[in-house]
């Protein structure tokens, strides 16, 4: 029985990894320009497949596959944030909602279209394949070990980052107060560019780590959408949230899953972030605003 | 350049403001009553599907351009329009009480996800919206014994006491008759105390409530008559593809008909017919437009890239949608040479604290 | 029977302490202006009568009644208040935002309405006929069909104490009605405070900050200070009152 539940729990883990990842990503750009990108779950999709063609055609490496598609896929979101998203700064919420859902499809639509990937679906080779630990009678996949423990550094690579660097200071400046950032200074624009880039690189990671579990096909990016769930559960707004939160969804999942009729499995987040909207808007670790009259 | 001098309230309260909109409308009226003569089989099909989804068009215009409210999960209201229409119907009921027994039943399911607007505002009340349109289908797909589940559900053509609508010209008349209905209910709605509390919610919650509006009631109020004409939709929809499942009311589809919305252009009636109209054209566009393409490209990637391409455009473009495009033209007609670009240029808030509303 | 009293009334954000143990009462037909340095709390009082947020402490008495519940519901009761950062419908037309205050007045419901009936169109009139006498009153015919978004600052303030005046309050609050107004603008401003009270017998409860208005209209002035009253009397007695110069001043030399 234990050694179910354990196997169950890191199965949730390590989908709530995933689910956390995708979520610290648009937290980040939430953070700093209030816009809510439907899109990250595709940017996701996108860097599954720019690492699958770096891996199957160019016939690299893994950590390389990574480090590449990490780096493209930094440049496409900081492209999309100049192009599309700067001539929207400041438009209301629900419009820029909008923006991101179309960016979404037409990255679905590109990803169809591009010779090599079209509709298919495929398979990303990683150095873990099939091995898997025995502790205590539970049976755990060595792959999802290795995505709790990368999502771990990657956590704490940003932790470091933001408190430390330069470039990691001046983004949270920009997310707290952007008038007051530019008085000091701050480029503003450019850290936005560079904070839409930081999240395609992140989303991009989850995706690898993402792509021996679910494949790697152009609507991966729909898992995407539970990163919602996972940053309100979280505290809309808050990064360490976002990682608990995708966390807890991933868990919850896993176990109704098995122990809950069939069905409930795929409606598990929602009903989550239902209850949670309910009861408790801000989250976890989040903080209510409210407008000054 | 039209003047319109006033010397009495009704003429403030009007359904038309002057001679020339009774004239234009009543064109507009017959034209739509000669349809069925003046255009081919295959446009009239399509045209159903313009009526219907101008139904559903009114009724996400209610909600989103009027109360200023956000639903991503409006076809979960379509699906409970559709499966009602479709038990009752196989249950013998006939089609007026069960097309508003679906208006109902839709209205009542609006009340409930309407709950969380009550406390919820943004994204927040997006996330809201799309959780409950994912587990309304999941419901459906799993109450297998009342809904055929996966199976699906089929339908047989409408009868209104005794007559038999088998034809595709009786169908057209029935939906613009209802659309016609709608429309109008509508608009008596917006020129009403309630229709102004709708539009006071959406511009300043706060001095809405400090003006004696319920804020709990009247979001209730816009979600469920906003559910209920989208069940009705729903309904006609059900007739009009005769078989339905869950696959057909999925976020996707809530997504399209937010577009529906956007692209006609926000909190004007007019732009949920254009929209839906739009909408409807666009596959058959993309169809005619890849004869020039390459042949390996796929048609739904193509739609794909299409439909989100246009939806970017619009909002950075157009962000008052088509009926915008034509009131800008109209308007520079109007006061020409006076005509002035900023005239409807958007307002920006880049302050957080004017955001949070 | 009292008029309108607040009693002990106190809110705290956090740590901040915003308004401390105030308590005043306001008698009917008079203007009683609160008076104070930026910071004060006196929005926040506002903000608490309205029921925007509950307060920590106290209680408000309106007609001997107390006031609870929502905000609406003391726009039901008859308290009016305008906003010192001007909350009106951007969208609609001046026409329409003062419809919108006539809220509490209707008679019509949802069904009716659909319909149109000629009841409704009854109500519609009588509603209209009501805001034309506050359109009158405050000059704003030639705004009537126009959007509130491309007006300027003068004009909203104006319209946003007609929307006020439009729900036939027992009692307005308002915020700060000459922020803004050059001396011209200040002087209607006078005026109209002068005709609510005089001729449509309304209750002024009102925070100002220019003292020329606060001596012209008020009956009686309250003076606070970082969420305490300091002083309270005619506003001769409060403006010459020690503790209210050294609040506004900084201390005597």
């Amino acid at each position: 029985m234990f050694s179910q539940f354990l196997q169950l729990f890191l199965a949730g883990v390590a989908q709530g990894c995933v689910y956390a990842l995708v979520a610290l990503g648009f937290v980040l750009i939430y953070k700093a320009t209030e816009t809510v990108n439907f899109a990250q779950g595709d940017l996701m999709m996108l860097g599954a497949f720019v690492a699958l063609t770096a891996s199957t055609i160019l016939g690299w490496p893994y950590w390389a596959t990574i480090l590449f598609a990490v780096i493209v896929m930094a440049a496409v979101g900081m492209l999309i944030e100049r192009i599309v998203i700067r001539p929207v700064l400041g438009l209301p919420t629900f419009t820029v909602v909008m923006i991101t859902i179309g960016i979404g499809y037409i990255l679905r639509g590109v990803v169809t279209m591009v010779p090599g990937w079209g509709t298919e679906t495929y398979a990303l080779k990683t150095p873990f394949g099939d091995s898997v630990l025995r502790f205590g009678g539970a049976v755990l996949a060595i792959e999802q070990l290795a995505t709790i423990a990368l999502t771990a550094a990657l956590c704490l690579v940003l932790y470091l980052f933001f408190r430390y660097a330069k470039l990691g200071v001046a983004m949270q400046a920009t997310s707290q107060n952007q008038l007051a950032a530019y008085y000091m200074g701050i480029p503003v624009r450019r850290v936005n560019m560079l904070i839409w880039g930081l999240a395609a690189a992140v989303a991009a990671f989850g995706g690898i780590l993402l792509a021996p579990i679910a494949f790697v096909h152009s609507n991966m990016g729909f898992i995407g959408l539970k990163a919602f769930p996972a940053a309100v559960v979280g505290g809309f707004g808050s990064v360490p949230g976002a990682v608990v939160g995708g966390l807890i969804i991933g868990v919850v999942e896993a176990l109704s899953g098995f122990y809950l009729p069939e069905g409930f499995k795929d409606i598990a987040a929602y009903v989550v972030v239902l209850v949670v909207l309910l009861f408790m808007p801000s989250g976890i670790f989040g903080e209510t605003a409210r407008k000054k009259v | 350049m039209r003047f319109i001098f006033k010397t009495e309230y009704a003429q403030d309260i009007r359904l038309f403001q002057h001679g020339g909109q009774v004239f234009w409308y009543g064109l507009l009226l017959v034209l739509a009553l000669a349809a069925p003569y003046l255009v081919s089989g295959y446009v009239l099909t399509q045209l159903h599907f313009v009526l219907i989804y101008a139904i559903v068009g009114f009724g996400l215009m209610l909600l989103v351009g009027y109360t200023g409210q956000i639903s991503l999960g409006h076809a979960a209201f379509l699906a409970t329009g559709a499966y009602t229409e479709a038990l009752l119907q196989g249950a013998g009921v006939p089609f007026f009480i069960s097309l508003t027994c679906a208006a109902l039943f839709s209205a009542a399911v609006g009340v409930i996800v309407g709950l969380p607007a009550l406390r919820l505002k943004g994204i927040y009340l997006a996330i809201a919206t799309f959780a409950f349109n994912i587990i309304i289908e999941e419901i459906i797909t799993r109450w297998e014994h009342v809904t055929g589940g996966n199976s699906g559900k089929l339908l047989k053509p409408i009868e209104i006491f005794g007559y038999r609508l088998g034809s595709q010209e009786s169908f057209y008349y029935l939906c613009l008759a209802l659309t016609v209905l709608c429309c109008l209910a509508l608009i008596n709605l917006l020129r009403s105390p309630t229709g102004r509390a709708f539009v006071a919610i959406r511009d300043s919650e706060v001095s809405a409530s400090c003006m004696g509006i319920n804020l709990a009631y009247y979001k209730t109020v816009s979600f469920s008559i906003s559910a209920a004409l989208t069940g009705i939709g729903g309904a006609l929809y059900a007739h009009k593809v005769g078989f339905i499942s869950p696959e057909q009311f999925t976020l996707i589809q809530s997504i399209e008909l937010v577009t529906i919305v956007i692209i006609g252009g926000v909190g004007s009636l007019h732009g949920a017919v254009l929209g839906a109209a739009f909408i409807i054209m666009l596959p058959q566009a993309i169809a005619i437009a890849k004869g020039w393409l390459p042949e390996t490209i796929p048609q739904a990637g193509l739609q794909s890239v299409v439909f989100g391409l246009i939806l970017v455009g619009f909002i950075i473009f157009e962000p008052y949608g088509l009926y915008g495009r034509w009131l800008k033209i109209r308007t520079y007609f109007d006061v020409f040479p006076f005509y002035r670009r900023g005239t409807f240029r958007r307002q920006r808030s880049y302050l957080r604290s004017e955001r949070l509303r | 029977m009292s008029f309108f009293a607040v009693e002990n009334l106190g809110v705290r954000f956090g740590g901040v302490v915003a308004v401390d143990g105030v308590s005043f009462s306001v008698q009917q037909g008079e203007v009683y202006t609160i008076i104070g340095p930026n910071g004060a709390g006196k929005t926040t009082i506002f903000n608490l009568i309205g029921l925007i947020y509950p307060p920590t402490s106290g209680r408000i008495l309106f007609e001997d009644r107390e006031v609870t519940g929502a905000p609406h519901h003391v726009a039901q009761r008859g308290i009016a208040r305008t906003f010192q950062n001007i909350e009106l419908f951007e969208h609609a037309t001046v026409l329409q935002n003062l419809l919108i205050g006539r809220h509490r007045h209707r008679t019509t419901n949802l069904f009716e309405e659909l319909l149109f009936l000629p009841s409704v169109r009854r109500a519609e009139i009588a509603q209209r006929e009501a805001v034309e006498r506050v359109i009158d009153l405050l000059d704003l015919a030639h705004y009537r069909d126009s959007l509130v978004a491309g007006l300027p600052y003068g004009i909203r303030k104006v319209i946003e104490l007609g929307r006020a005046l439009a729900t036939e309050p027992k009692l307005v609050l308002l915020d700060e009605p000459s922020s803004g107004l050059n001396p011209d603008e200040t002087d209607d401003m006078a005026f109209w405070i002068e005709d609510i009270q005089k001729e449509l017998g309304i209750t002024v409860l009102m925070v100002e900050h220019d003292m020329n208005l606060v001596s012209r209209v008020s009956d009686r002035v309250l003076a606070l200070n970082e969420g305490k009253v300091i002083a309270e009397g005619t506003p001769e007695q409060v403006q010459s009152h020690p503790a209210v110069i050294e609040a506004y001043l900084g201390g005597g030399e």
